[in-house]
């Protein structure tokens, strides 16, 4: 039986922990056995006794470390990755691009390592994506930081001693962290501005019910990874511009900017300067040095001129508890598609791009940087597929002129059909003219008051037109007193089925138009 | 004043109260007032009738009133009979049947037509068509009645040259028709029922289950144009009218149908869906990964839904999932939760079947909403309970020109925050088109029988 074990992290202000106890669940139900270190939820408040409820054994850290199946928040330290078997897996977030002395490590242990921040930014893959749900939750978290830091109300407020207006929160940035932050701000009742240099995340941002910020021609494509590109210096001057004057009209403002694990600077200190005393500055991205210059990552600072400066690196570990359950999730979606019989067998897929993408190192070989992968997300430039207004004008005219064709043929066609049918009515004797005129307008009055018929009620109107159809009894009744006895034979056929017609027909319209009621 | 001119007075009111029905039948409020006045019409349409064919008997009246009272004592016991035991999932079997029976009716009547009457040349025209008519619609409904309820497989049948044999029993028709007038004889007259009788089957057998909303409202529509043709033999002016109303009611209903799928009617009719376009779907095609979910995670997003729309298909009748269903939206109402249906025109197999069963199941029909009214709304939809839909959900309809079904309106679910769909497996739907809706991060699989996931779902919430 392969062993998942789920180690205590010990980096210094980590809260979070790789499993839950739903999560356990989920893990021993796709085939695994999980080994939990000792104390590795108390953090994030899920005690070892919730573990064991959920099926998982209690270890201690040699144990866990050596389970072949080790899945982790945080990069193992020191000695952790000794402790390891040859040919375990390991499942965290290692951070390979800067950790080459890690993953070399990982290698000479001839560990397969997977990295969960190395997740291809593609759509099938976003299930696993624990960069994702990191930013949700800290986009989430940095309005809260925000709240408490501002000296005010973020709804604003029409009371009997006089009312307080909204906050206005600017968020720069508009990743999954920036939106979620846009959505809390939202909820919390302020009134949130949002910039992108991406100018097709507008619609993103206005769902999520926050006005776009544009700045005129700073518009950017997404680079082939799914990031924004660098941009050009003309640009870079309009979205100073649209920086300085959003900030200064803002009484909190969140910045989200985080490309390939650096920080882009965006406010810089005369923006800062500008700002009204009281102002909060969160910088989500501190972790990168900051997009605000004056941020001090993990620390909170107040500008002379009163502006607080939130520089938290831990925004995500701030709510450990949703943050743990939404990461083990993610664990859970891989180790679904690494267990594709769900059998607690683990197959390695190196040819799934997915796969491939997050790992670092393969039974002793070094598999890092992996190939690169396509991004679904990055929509092809407008130059590329869009037809130019010349050729959709010509399509259009192209279009229309085999419309207005269509239309001759269709009315050439109809004339000729009307004076045909004219020409075959005169040659019918009287009689059946005046039944045929009879019929036309019987048609007519069938299409109008069929076409207001609710679309609820065509099955009881089926029903309804069959009973009525059923008049071609009184065809039948008519001929049944003949004679003959073949006609009379044939009548009462006739009569019989069709008479069940109206009985059937009119007694099931009728129950089923009786069940229609309204909502009391 | 003689018996009748009285009868015909009788029956321009009889007349009148059809359309008033019809037209009564445009809003649930009227609906049961209409399905009243169809029934005075008729009580006093075939009143006149019989105290016509009571006068006009060539045998003595006492046996003609004893045979019009056996065979309507027939009818009204089979009728009744009928009417009670239908479960509404059989409704579309059991509208299919009573079109045969029309048409079945349309052609003992033609013959009856032309065995007592006088052939002239106008007469002998209108008996041929009603009879043509009355057998099409008579095989046509019976091979769509056992096709609807699983006697025979509802794939369609495909001949070859099916399109030149169908072209061929219609020239062949005309043909015997010249043959009929010039000879006088019953012979080609037979024949043509005969030749009628296999293009009606054909007809239907080539058109596959999921055309049937279209089939059965297209037979409605003959069953009517049968009857008007016996009116314009017997010169009854009632039949031709209330024919008339039928046919054009079951034409518009087939049109509507065709419209909801983005088909010609021509190209439904000649059947053989997705074999003429030659366009099979890329099986290779990369769609990723689908999730699956629990009855008890779903109960748990219902929870903390604030909007929730169901979107039954055909695969709720199947399952008769439709208490259930009604059961869980009660409850989910009960804890304030707005919950509403989705119904797309479409869906099921006969015009507006999910609403008959969404009302059998007691789902008021103010929150039951056609497709042009709710579709707008999925935006602030929290979640999406996909309950036995396929292709009236795929967004392949809207982003993939290539897609057979392109070009189709459906319900847009995918706009909602999480949609869940009830499904047997991942088979694909009617129209063999995989469907894209499943692999989108915010839709969830919840396998297994809709009716037992459904009880699950409402048990925990």
């Amino acid at each position: 039986m392969t062993t998942i074990g789920v180690p205590r992290e010990i980096r210094a202000g980590e809260r979070l922990v790789a499993a839950t106890p739903k999560t356990v669940g989920q893990l021993r139900a796709l085939g695994y056995d999980v080994v939990v270190e000792a104390g590795a939820g108390a953090e994030a408040t899920f005690s070892d006794a919730a573990y064991e409820a959920a099926g998982a054994v209690i270890g201690d850290a040699a144990q866990v470390w050596g389970s072949d199946v080790v899945t982790a928040v945080g990069a193992p330290w020191g000695t952790q990755v000794d402790s390891m078997r040859p040919g375990a897996t390991l499942v965290a977030m290692l951070s390979p691009a800067t950790r080459a002395d890690l993953v070399e490590k990982l290698a000479a242990r001839r560990v397969t390592a997977l990295s969960l921040d190395a997740v291809p930014r593609i759509s099938r893959a976003q299930s696993l994506d624990v960069l994702s749900t990191l930013s949700n939750v800290a986009g989430y978290r940095a309005v809260i930081e925000a709240a408490e830091q501002y000296g005010g109300m973020f709804a604003g407020q029409v009371t009997a001693a006089g009312k307080t207006p909204p906050a206005k929160v600017f968020v720069i940035g508009a990743g999954v962290a920036g939106l979620a932050a846009i959505g809390a701000a939202d909820s919390l009742g302020a009134q949130v501005r949002a910039f992108d240099v991406r100018p097709e995340v507008g619609e993103q941002i206005e769902s999520m019910g926050a006005t776009f910020v544009q700045a005129a021609q700073a518009q950017q494509q997404v680079s082939a990874d799914g990031y924004a590109s660098a941009l050009t210096e003309e640009q870079e001057r309009l979205t100073a511009e649209v920086y300085a004057r959003e900030t200064a009209d803002a009484d909190v403002v969140i910045t989200t900017a985080l490309v390939r694990g650096q920080a882009p600077r965006t406010i810089t200190a005369e923006m800062v300067a500008g700002m009204r005393a009281g102002s909060v500055i969160v910088d989500l991205a501190a972790s990168g040095g900051g997009n605000c210059e004056l941020t001090v990552p993990g620390e909170r600072i107040v500008t002379d001129n009163g502006v607080v400066i939130v520089g938290w690196t831990d925004l995500a570990g701030r709510l450990p508890q949703h943050t743990s359950q939404l990461f083990g999730t993610n664990v859970v979606h891989l180790m679904q598609l690494l267990t594709p019989g769900k059998d607690g067998a683990l197959v390695l897929d190196l040819d799934d791009p997915v796969q491939r993408g997050m790992t670092v190192t393969s039974a002793g070989e070094l598999m890092w940087p992996p190939p690169p992968v396509a991004v679904s997300a990055a929509m092809p430039g407008p130059s590329d597929t869009a037809p130019t207004s010349e050729e959709i004008a010509r399509a259009e005219q192209v279009a229309h002129e085999a419309a207005v064709r269509r239309r001759q043929r269709r009315t050439v066609g109809l004339g000729l059909a009307a004076v045909l049918v004219t020409l075959a009515i005169s040659f019918a004797p009287p009689a059946f003219l005046g039944h045929f005129t009879v019929f036309v307008l019987a048609v007519v009055v069938g299409f109008y008051v069929i076409s207001n018929v609710s679309h609820s009620l065509h099955t009881p109107l089926m029903a309804q037109t069959n009973a009525i159809s059923g008049i071609i009894l009184v065809g039948a009744l008519l001929q049944i007193g003949s004679s003959d006895p073949l006609v009379t034979v044939l009548a009462c056929v006739a009569a019989a089925v069709a008479s069940i017609n109206i009985f059937g027909g009119f007694l099931v319209a009728n129950r089923m138009i009786r069940m229609f009621r309204k909502d009391a | 004043m003689t018996l009748t001119s009285l009868a015909q007075a009788v029956y321009v009111l009889a007349a009148l109260l059809f359309v008033l029905s019809l037209a009564g039948l445009s809003r649930q409020e009227s609906a049961r007032r209409g399905n009243t006045l169809g029934m005075i019409g008729m009580v006093l349409a075939l009143g006149a009738t019989i105290a016509l064919s009571l006068d006009a008997s060539e045998r003595p009246a006492s046996a003609t009133a004893a045979l019009i009272g056996v065979v309507l004592l027939v009818g009204a016991v089979v009728g009744t009979w009928q009417a009670r035991r239908v479960e509404m999932t059989q409704m579309p079997e059991l509208i299919a049947i009573l079109h045969s029976f029309v048409g079945l009716a349309a052609v003992l009547v033609g013959y009856n037509s032309f065995l007592t009457e006088a052939p002239d040349a106008v007469h002998l025209v209108e008996v041929f068509l009603g009879v043509l008519i009355g057998a099409v619609t008579f095989t046509g409904s019976v091979v769509a009645y056992l096709k609807l309820s699983a006697r025979i497989a509802s794939a369609p049948l495909t001949l070859p040259g099916r399109n030149w044999m169908n072209l061929g029993a219609l020239v062949a028709s005309a043909g015997l028709l010249w043959w009929f007038i010039a000879s006088h004889s019953v012979v080609p007259l037979v024949l043509m029922t005969v030749v009628a009788l296999a293009l009606g089957w054909h007809l239907v057998a080539s058109i596959g289950g999921g055309d049937m909303p279209v089939v059965v409202s297209m037979l409605n529509s003959y069953s009517g144009w049968a009857a008007a043709a016996a009116g314009f033999m017997l010169s009854n002016d009632l039949l031709i009218v209330t024919g008339a109303l039928v046919g054009s009611s079951g034409a518009i209903l087939s049109y509507i149908m065709c419209r909801a799928m983005n088909r010609s009617f021509i190209s439904v009719i000649l059947g053989g869906f997705g074999t003429s376009e030659g366009t099979v779907v890329a099986g290779d095609h990369d769609y990723g990964e689908h999730r699956e979910v629990s009855a008890v995670d779903v109960a748990d997003m219902l929870r903390d839904a604030r909007r929730v729309v169901v979107t039954p298909g055909y695969g709720m009748a199947v399952a008769k999932a439709q208490y259930p269903v009604a059961d869980l939206v009660a409850k989910l109402r009960a804890r304030g939760v707005e919950v509403r249906f989705g119904v797309h025109p479409v869906a099921g197999r006969l015009p507006g079947h999910m609403n008959v069963l969404l009302a059998e199941a007691k789902v008021p029909y103010d929150i039951v909403l056609e497709m042009d009214e709710i579709n707008d709304d999925f935006g602030d939809t929290d979640v999406v309970l996909v309950i036995g839909a396929n292709d009236t959900v795929n967004p392949a309809a809207l982003d993939d020109p290539g897609s057979p079904i392109a070009g189709m309106p459906v319900l847009e679910v995918w706009h909602a925050k999480q949609v869940v769909v009830f499904k047997r497996s991942m088979a694909t739907g009617y129209a063999g088109v995989q469907n894209p809706l499943f692999f989108r991060e915010n839709t969830s699989m919840l396998f297994g029988d809709a009716k037992e996931q459904t009880e699950k779902i409402a048990q925990a919430v």
